[in-house]
């Protein structure tokens, strides 16, 4: 009940060509942004253009994640375990990417690699309740169990994300919103031409093949693990 | 009264019971045994709704436990090889605090009752700590006769008890009552499974190998075929 | 109302399991005097800025005493094979989820109780904000405990519990904190709370959610 050879292949080459391309438009045919003054701010601004679908993954990762262990509870099929530690490990690897990009962003915009503003501070939080999950995975020794609290648990943290999210309503920040209201303290924030909008949202759909390409592979390898401990259990208490 | 149809039990890769039958009648005191790992307790775990079956059909006192645990569960009473019991509280506190779990009709005279057949009324108000571990048994039978329930589930209940409170535990189970009910006893002591049961089933690689009434058996006879069965890949 | 009274049953037998031994409540209590102690050497509080970490102080204060509580409810159970009892009673999972709850915040609860006016007079501040602040601990506490409850029964299966209990629980209870130590501010500087009210509102939205998303889920924790 895993993707097969053939669809797992393709995804990963739509993956690595609209990888491809995406990195040529961003880096050859996006136009500066308009209202950005120093060098190092302009080209510094694309890595706007990887650092929000970093993040777009993380969502779309942790939120299959959670649906899987929906899926888990009601059904107690193991594949749903399966997608749902492989959507935890990948959305963890991007939301790590997007800290490291948003940093790297941030020294020449801001002239501090980190500051405890509240969607930093909330997405730092996110990436902390993920970390226990796997750390959570790996303390209990029962499958069973383990999967059926991993689901519980990726439920809790996954509804938990927006909760954090609404507390930057209330509380001005400086981090650039760039999608939705601005606040009078943005910093750095920059206005989406159409040609900007364009290579943004093709990047943001590159990432999503990018993304369904792992999630195929992880899936595939964690399966095929589990069946081979299977046969090696069978064989161990049959001699 | 107890009904175990083709009950498999898998923890991740490792099947424990490989499809379990076994039927225990009205009124009847079955005795199962089984070396360690065959899958007693997994067997008892099921029968009392601790944990489901991955596969098979399960029914006490008419109740189909897939659908039907909460009903079941009033009419299990079990006695396990751990206490189940509160240390810190008193004897009275635990049976006082059950009886409101199982809607135990007119509580103060049943725990009364119970105290004095078990022999412990003298120490309603000791915390269970205090209690040797025979007595924590004779409390831990108290409670499990609680709401009256007409199946009764003994989980190796001779663990750690020494020679003579072994022996008189199937006193105290007498005076409380046990034998009029329908009783499903797992222990490692073959004598015992003899002398208290009706009948004796033996569990062995997550089936039931072997079974038969107590009159076709003798101490003997039951100790080859254990042997035989166990021995047996 | 017979699911009611077990769940008074399950809370009952906590606090006279307590009573006996009066373990948890006085670590609880000892711990986060301890705490806000610590905090005022390590911070070196001095008059001004006194005023603006109190509130902060008092919740961290709160928390890991909260934590201890918490994880010693379940591995209590565990241990001593008890929650097996409770597992074979005709009881409702989820009633043992709201007894458990109901237990947890009581202990907590009394900890505080103890602790705000100690905290009000270490730190010198005004007396008269105490009823709205128990208030406002009180809806702190039924967050954190709502979801530590839930945490704590999974927790208590694993080898390193203590650890991982916190690991686990702190960023989810972010917005408690969060909104907590906002309201516990604006109440001490006698801010009208309607100034503050989104953090109240989001305060009361996180308990009710996770309650009950809580109690649906704990069925599938508790079993076997």
């Amino acid at each position: 009940m895993t993707p097969g050879n053939r669809w797992t292949l393709l995804l990963i080459g739509a993956a690595a060509v609209f990888m491809v391309i995406a990195i040529v438009l961003v880096f050859g045919v996006a136009p500066d942004a308009a209202n950005l003054t120093t060098e190092t701010e302009r080209y510094a601004q694309r890595i706007f253009y990887f650092h929000v679908p970093n993040w777009w993954v993380g969502f779309l990762a942790f939120l299959i994640a959670a649906a899987s262990g929906v899926m888990y509870l009601t059904s107690e099929r193991e594949v749903w375990d399966v997608v749902g530690l492989s959507c935890v490990e990948i959305g963890l690897t991007f939301t790590t990417i997007g800290l490291i990009t948003g940093s790297i962003w941030a020294k020449p915009t801001w002239n501090t690699w980190w500051t405890w503003d509240p969607r930093l501070t909330t997405a730092a939080v996110g990436w902390l309740m993920y970390v226990g999950y796997l750390m959570l995975r790996d303390a209990i020794e029962h499958p069973q169990r383990r999967a059926r609290f991993a689901a519980v648990f990726s439920i809790i943290a996954f509804l938990s994300v927006p909760v954090n999210f609404m507390a930057i309503r209330w509380w001005r920040t400086i981090h650039p919103v760039v999608i939705g209201s601005g606040s009078l303290d943005a910093q750095g924030g920059f206005a989406l031409g159409p040609n900007i909008q364009l290579v943004f949202f093709f990047c943001l759909f590159a990432f999503t093949v990018l993304f369904a390409a792992l999630l195929a592979l992880r899936v595939r390898t964690e399966w095929l693990a589990r069946r081979v401990e299977q046969v090696r259990q069978q064989v161990l208490s049959r001699g | 009264m107890i009904e175990v149809q083709s009950v498999i039990k898998a923890f991740g890769n490792r099947p424990i019971l490989k499809g379990v039958n076994l039927n225990v009648a009205g009124g009847e005191f079955l005795t199962l045994v089984g070396p360690n790992g065959a899958g007693k307790t997994t067997l008892m775990n099921i029968i009392s709704t601790l944990s489901r079956p991955t596969a098979g059909r399960v029914r006490v006192a008419g109740f189909d436990l897939a659908h039907d645990a909460l009903a079941a569960r009033r009419q299990i009473g079990m006695v396990s090889h751990k206490t189940l019991l509160y240390d810190d509280l008193s004897a009275g506190q635990n049976l006082r605090f059950f009886a409101r779990l199982y809607d135990v009709p007119d509580p103060q005279a049943r725990i009364e009752v119970l105290l004095r057949q078990v022999g412990l009324w003298g120490r309603r108000n000791d915390p269970v700590r205090t209690f040797s571990r025979g007595m924590q048994q004779r409390l831990a039978i108290a409670r499990a006769l609680l709401h009256d329930p007409p199946v009764v589930l003994l989980d190796e209940p001779d663990t750690g008890l020494d020679q003579h409170s072994a022996a008189s535990l199937g006193d105290w189970l007498g005076q409380a009552g046990v034998a009029r009910r329908t009783v499903l006893m797992t222990t490692h002591n073959l004598e015992r499974a003899l002398t208290w049961g009706h009948r004796v089933a033996i569990l062995a690689n997550g089936r039931i190998a072997f079974q038969a009434d107590r009159s076709e058996l003798n101490a003997d006879r039951l100790r080859a075929e254990y042997d035989r069965i166990v021995t047996r890949r | 109302m017979p699911y009611l009274r077990k769940v008074l049953a399950i809370v009952a037998k906590d606090i006279a399991a307590e009573l006996r031994t009066r373990e948890m409540l006085s670590s609880m209590f000892v711990f986060s005097l301890l705490v806000i102690l610590i905090f005022n050497f390590a911070f070196d509080l001095r008059a001004d800025n006194q005023a603006a970490l109190a509130p902060g102080v008092l919740w961290v204060a709160i928390t890991f005493a909260g934590m201890l509580g918490l994880s010693r409810s379940f591995i209590l159970e565990k241990d001593r094979g008890s929650i097996e009892g409770l597992l074979l009673a005709p009881v409702d999972r989820s009633a043992i989820y709201l007894g458990k709850l109901l237990g947890n915040v009581l202990f907590i609860a009394v900890v505080e109780m103890i602790i705000l006016p100690i905290f009000i007079i270490l730190f010198n501040l005004p007396a008269d904000a105490l009823p709205v602040l128990v208030g406002v601990t009180l809806l702190g506490t039924l967050g954190f405990a709502g979801v530590g409850t839930l945490f704590s029964a999974m927790v208590v299966h694993t080898r390193a519990r203590e650890v991982l209990l916190p690991v686990l629980l702190f960023p989810v209870v972010v917005p408690v904190m969060l909104s907590s130590v906002k309201l516990t501010a604006a109440i001490l500087d006698r801010v009208p709370l309607s100034e503050v009210q989104n953090w109240l509102s989001l305060l009361v939205a996180f308990d009710v959610i996770f309650m009950t998303l809580s109690f649906m889920l704990f069925d599938y924790v508790l079993e076997e």
